[in-house]
């Protein structure tokens, strides 16, 4: 069924934070899951990397940051968390909703296998302890996206706890060396997502898009163990690859794949965490780390001239570069959690607790999907350090770039070059030549054939590195590039060549 | 042929002394005749005299789907029809046509059965006299019979008649009034504290409540999710085992049906002794509200049924059956439990109702939360607003341990009671269905829906607690010739051990047919001819 798109008008300040460009904005108040994770006064406050690279006056305390963060990844599954309905990016509006995501009366949630396994995997990955047992749980509150006025989510007893999250952080005077941290991973809940509001502020009316709503999410609560933008963007980075790995989650973030929410607090070491704020829906690795940063440095402002810090919810404003008070007029919302009567318990198996002459479609084995679990970045860079004895941090660059590894190991497979060399030549030249151009590997100019014959000509003497250079200049084409090459054929030609033909010749030649 | 139990009907159908049209004519003729009694809120006449003409065609091929092929049976207004409007007896849901069926529902239809209509009920179900729903309070086709009309010319007080008329019970009472009245032959309601076994006592019907997780819930608009259970209203055990029969069985839309195995079809053996059977007579102690009472023996348990109550067990026990009396301690604090759980989750489940999907939407439109406002002020009667309100308060961060938490472990410690009498030998337990006979009309709206369902639900309630399968079979009429109805439960999952009792029980206390002569006068011929008196207790 697809469900008619609803409109109904509201005026004025009802949507007064639909101040997003387009129309189309996030929610508010109170988004898929906001467990609250940030621990106050305990123990956990001196493990926590205090970094104080804020500003620090002469004659005045350093002040230390606190951040932890709340992702929600989607789960990549062909159908919805708790109904059949496929899931599909960009799908027309209200084509994915089946009687039960529309919250139709008499509509009972089945809970769907994949995601289950989706979020055991993701688990193991993250080092977390697997809950044989786990429970579901209604959060109600209010809202047009919301067709049933709660969400299903895993607040008692959610189905991993416990993990870490190991991410490099590069650091010394060329930011060239990779330091690693951690970050404790409270727990991973599956819950549902909600549909999509698009307020029309023009003719004030907002429609409801159910598409996603009842998607099938993993909520993983990273406890404030990170103290800056950087840090926190490094591991929501690592985080992705590891989802990506696994293919648990496709972690789009521009697709709205991967949310972020960051939990931001200032104080002085030694004395207790200061008042947080939560900063809602970062939806890009680059606004995480400057919207946690510009938090950051708000909240000292505001301390250093005598302000409070409200324990609020902001938005960042990508444009401004800043963060907003989201003026929650409802102030605290109570959730009223409950238990999801028509859901019984989630019960996991390993090899010693399955039950005999189980059915294996009936019941999840926790050691089968450890066996499954791919290879993790982690390891693959360690792998690519020693196979190629290149340096950590370059490691990191090539998993980082998305297809930059894939790029690499194909120049490697064609050319007799040495892997320091072509490792170099990926890293310096060839991703130093895409960002000057803005852009992504994919659509790099040059496939790996082309560099790794190059190299092979540098390999076997036949062109001097800098023409090397210059070729991969004009390939990238920088139109000044074949300028110099042309004169460098005139000069081995004495002259002789025509310009225009030795033009046409090496344009050929470089399929330009 | 109306007056036939269900099984005696089917057998009719399949000699061909009547035909599934036929059949449906004289239902649907009943239905308007009776329709004063307010048992239906939406008569499928189309619908029923479609599938009676495909049931037709399939017995003409000599090939019926089986019992129920062709047998007119009616559906409470809070089950999902697909393509027939389904209110719960709200204004929430006036004018929503659902676009699918229920499992039960779809299952009947899958059988043969023809849907004569959608019966009225307690808005949402919440109540215990069918008088709170939108449409009008059901009457109890009792309050017309010749038994209970003769009974009352004796009594010299005896008022106005038009303005007496009785209560079906509820909240399923359509279903039992439309059972009652002979316009079907079976009918779903639903039990979430007796609103099933209650309407049965009070209109001299069996009602059956499934084991919870026997009968798929998928498509019955929620009360009380972990209690909800689609009930069964007949006239006689037999025919409520046809109907469990077709019904009972995993459904994987509900996870929380049960994947065992069940015996089908749904055969009770005809018991002949009891003599290994023990019948566990509850001593149970009961708080209604702040009123507490000590013993069984509550003010409110009307001495006729208290009488009946015993007489039973003396039957029993002069069969040869072991007739224990047993504890259960907990049961006190059942009616003040279920209060706390069933607004909690009342006030979840009503939550979707909020005017953008579907059902009621107000005019409105200064904002989202104006509109969410005046839509469930309009939509939702009182009951169910005050149950809103109150489970909200539960639910709350602040009141959560000390409310919902505290319940969850007292309705832990009843379901408890219910295993250690198990355990300790019995088979089935026997307790009286409601305090009394069914109520005029009149008296049951003096008091309101909060303590009229605290006092009705009382013997019925602790076992949607449990879980556990429970059945009220009609054993008499009371001195003002209404009918009184007892309750056996029984084990988890253990149906059919209690429906057989249940049989040999209703072939033991021979009660009478309702006698509507003297009301529905075209129809009486129709009644009479079938020898009435004789229809539905015997083989």
């Amino acid at each position: 069924m697809a469900a008619p798109m609803l409109r109904w008008g509201c005026r004025g300040r009802r949507w007064a934070f639909a101040r997003v460009d387009g129309g189309s904005c996030h929610r508010r108040g109170a988004p898929t899951g906001s467990t609250s994770n940030q621990i106050r006064g305990e123990s956990s406050v001196a493990q926590q990397p205090l970094h104080t690279a804020q500003k620090t006056r002469k004659g005045e305390h350093k002040w230390a940051a606190v951040v932890g963060l709340e992702i929600h990844a989607q789960i990549s599954s062909n159908s919805k968390l708790f109904s059949g309905s496929q899931v599909r990016f960009s799908a027309p509006p209200n084509s994915l909703v089946s009687f039960f995501d529309a919250s139709l009366p008499g509509t009972l949630p089945v809970l769907n296998r994949r995601c289950v396994e989706a979020a055991v995997m993701t688990g193991l990955a993250l080092n977390c302890h697997i809950n044989k047992k786990s429970l579901f749980d209604r959060k109600h509150y209010f809202y047009a996206d919301l067709p049933a006025g709660y969400q299903i989510t895993q607040q008692r007893l959610p189905i991993a706890v416990n993990g870490s999250l190991i991410y490099g952080v590069c650091a010394g005077k060329k930011q060239s060396q990779v330091i690693p941290k951690t970050v404790r991973i409270k727990q991973i809940q599956l819950e549902q997502d909600s549909g999509k509001s698009l307020h029309d502020n023009l003719r004030s009316q907002t429609l409801i898009d159910l598409n996603r709503a009842g998607v099938g999410l993993l909520e993983v609560v990273l406890e404030p163990d990170m103290s800056c933008g950087e840090e926190a963007a490094t591991a929501v980075r690592e985080l992705q690859l590891i989802l990506q790995a696994l293919g648990t989650s496709q972690a789009n973030m521009a697709e709205g794949q991967l949310r972020v929410d960051a939990n931001i607090s200032v104080h002085h070491p030694g004395e207790p965490l200061g008042v947080r704020t939560e900063v809602k829906n970062l939806n890009s690795i680059r606004f995480l780390a400057k919207a946690i940063d510009y938090e950051i440095q708000r909240q000292i402002n505001e301390l250093e001239n005598g302000g409070e810090i409200l324990n609020e919810t902001r938005s960042f404003h990508h444009k401004l570069g800043c963060t907003m008070s989201m003026r929650d007029k409802e102030g605290k919302q109570d959730y009223r959690f409950m238990p999801e009567p028509n859901l019984p318990p989630l019960v996991l198996y390993d090899a010693t607790s399955l039950p005999a002459g189980a059915d294996p479609q009936q019941v999840i084995n926790i050691d089968q999907i450890r066996e499954t679990l791919p290879e993790l970045p982690s390891v693959t860079r360690e792998k690519l350090v020693q196979q190629y004895g290149m340096l950590l941090e370059h490691s990191f660059t090539l998993l980082n770039e998305v297809g930059l590894l894939e790029f690499f190991q194909n120049v490697i497979k064609e050319t007799r070059a040495e892997p320091k060399k072509v490792t170099s030549w990926v890293l310096n030249t060839f991703l130093g030549y895409l960002k000057q151009q803005n852009l992504a590997v994919s659509e790099s100019p040059v496939t790996p054939s082309a560099l790794a014959e190059l190299l092979d000509l540098l390999d076997s003497r036949t062109i001097s590195s800098s023409a090397a250079k210059q070729v991969m200049d004009v390939k990238n084409r920088n139109p000044r590039a074949i300028n110099k090459l042309i004169g460098l054929v005139r000069k081995a030609t004495q002259s002789r060549a025509d310009p225009v033909m030795i033009k046409e010749i090496l344009e050929k030649k470089l399929s330009l | 042929m109306l007056g036939r139990s269900l099984r005696e009907v089917s057998a009719a159908l399949k000699q061909g002394q009547i035909t599934p049209t036929e059949l449906c004519q004289k239902c649907l003729s009943l239905i308007k005749k009776t329709k004063f009694l307010n048992a239906y809120i939406t008569v499928s006449e189309e619908v029923a005299l479609k599938q009676a003409e495909e049931s037709e065609k399939r017995y003409k091929n000599g090939q019926s789907l089986g019992d129920l092929d062709g047998i007119p049976i009616a559906v409470k207004d809070n089950f999902s029809t697909s393509g027939i409007e389904t209110t719960c007896a709200s204004n929430m849901l006036k004018g929503y046509i659902p676009p699918y069926n229920a499992t039960v529902v779809q299952k009947l239809l899958d059988q043969g059965a023809l849907l004569m209509g959608k019966t009225n009920l307690d808005e949402f179900a919440m109540g215990s006299g069918s008088t709170d729903g939108v449409f009008g309070p059901v009457k109890n086709p009792w309050s017309y019979s010749k038994q209970y009309r003769e009974k009352r010319k004796q009594n010299p007080h005896s008022e106005n008649e038009d303005s007496d008329w009785l209560i079906t019970g509820g909240s399923s009472g359509g279903s039992a009034a439309a059972v009652s009245a002979f316009t079907c032959y079976a009918a779903l309601g639903s039990d979430t504290g007796g609103s099933t076994r209650n309407p049965a006592a009070h209109c001299g019907l069996v009602g059956f409540k499934p084991s919870y997780g026997l009968v798929s819930r998928h498509g019955l608009i929620p009360l009380v999710n972990s209690m909800d259970v689609p009930g069964i209203l007949t006239r006689c055990v037999d025919d409520a085992a046809i109907v469990l029969g077709a019904l009972a069985g995993p459904d994987p839309r509900d996870s929380t049906t049960v994947h065992e195995p069940i015996n089908k079809p749904f055969m009770l053996p005809s018991l002949a002794d009891v003599s290994k059977l023990c019948i566990g007579i509850p001593k149970f102690q009961f708080c209604i509200l702040t009123f507490c009472y000590k013993e069984y023996l509550v003010p409110e348990l009307s001495s006729e049924v208290q009488s009946l109550w015993s007489k039973a067990a003396d039957l029993f026990e002069s069969e040869g059956a072991k007739v224990i009396e047993v504890s259960l301690p907990h049961t006190s604090y059942s009616i003040v439990c279920y209060h706390v759980l069933c607004t909690s989750e009342v006030a979840s489940n009503m939550a979707r109702f909020d005017g953008l999907q579907y059902g009621h939407r107000c005019d409105i439109d200064v904002s989202t939360e104006a509109m969410y406002a005046a839509t469930r002020r309009e939509g939702f009667n009182d009951v169910v607003r005050g149950r809103i309100l109150s489970g909200n308060f539960f639910l709350l961060k602040e009141n959560y341990e000390n409310y919902f938490v505290k319940a969850q472990k007292v309705r832990r410690l009843i379901a408890n009671d219910f295993v250690n009498a198990f355990n300790s030998g019995v088979d089935v337990l026997l307790t009286p269905t409601t305090l009394s006979e069914a109520v005029p009309y009149l008296e049951f709206i003096k008091e309101d829906n909060r303590t009229r369902s605290a006092q009705d639900d009382i013997f019925t309630q602790a076992v949607n607690m449990a879980g556990l399968p429970a059945v009220s079979i009609p054993v008499a009429l009371s001195n003002q010739g209404l009918p009184i109805g007892l309750q056996f439960i029984g084990r988890a999952f253990c149906d059919q051990q209690l429906l057989t009792v249940a049989k040999w029980f209703e072939k033991q206390v021979q009660f009478p047919v309702i006698q509507l002569q003297e009301l529905m006068d075209d129809c009486s011929a129709v009644l009479e001819n079938e020898k009435l008196a004789s229809v539905s207790l015997k083989q």
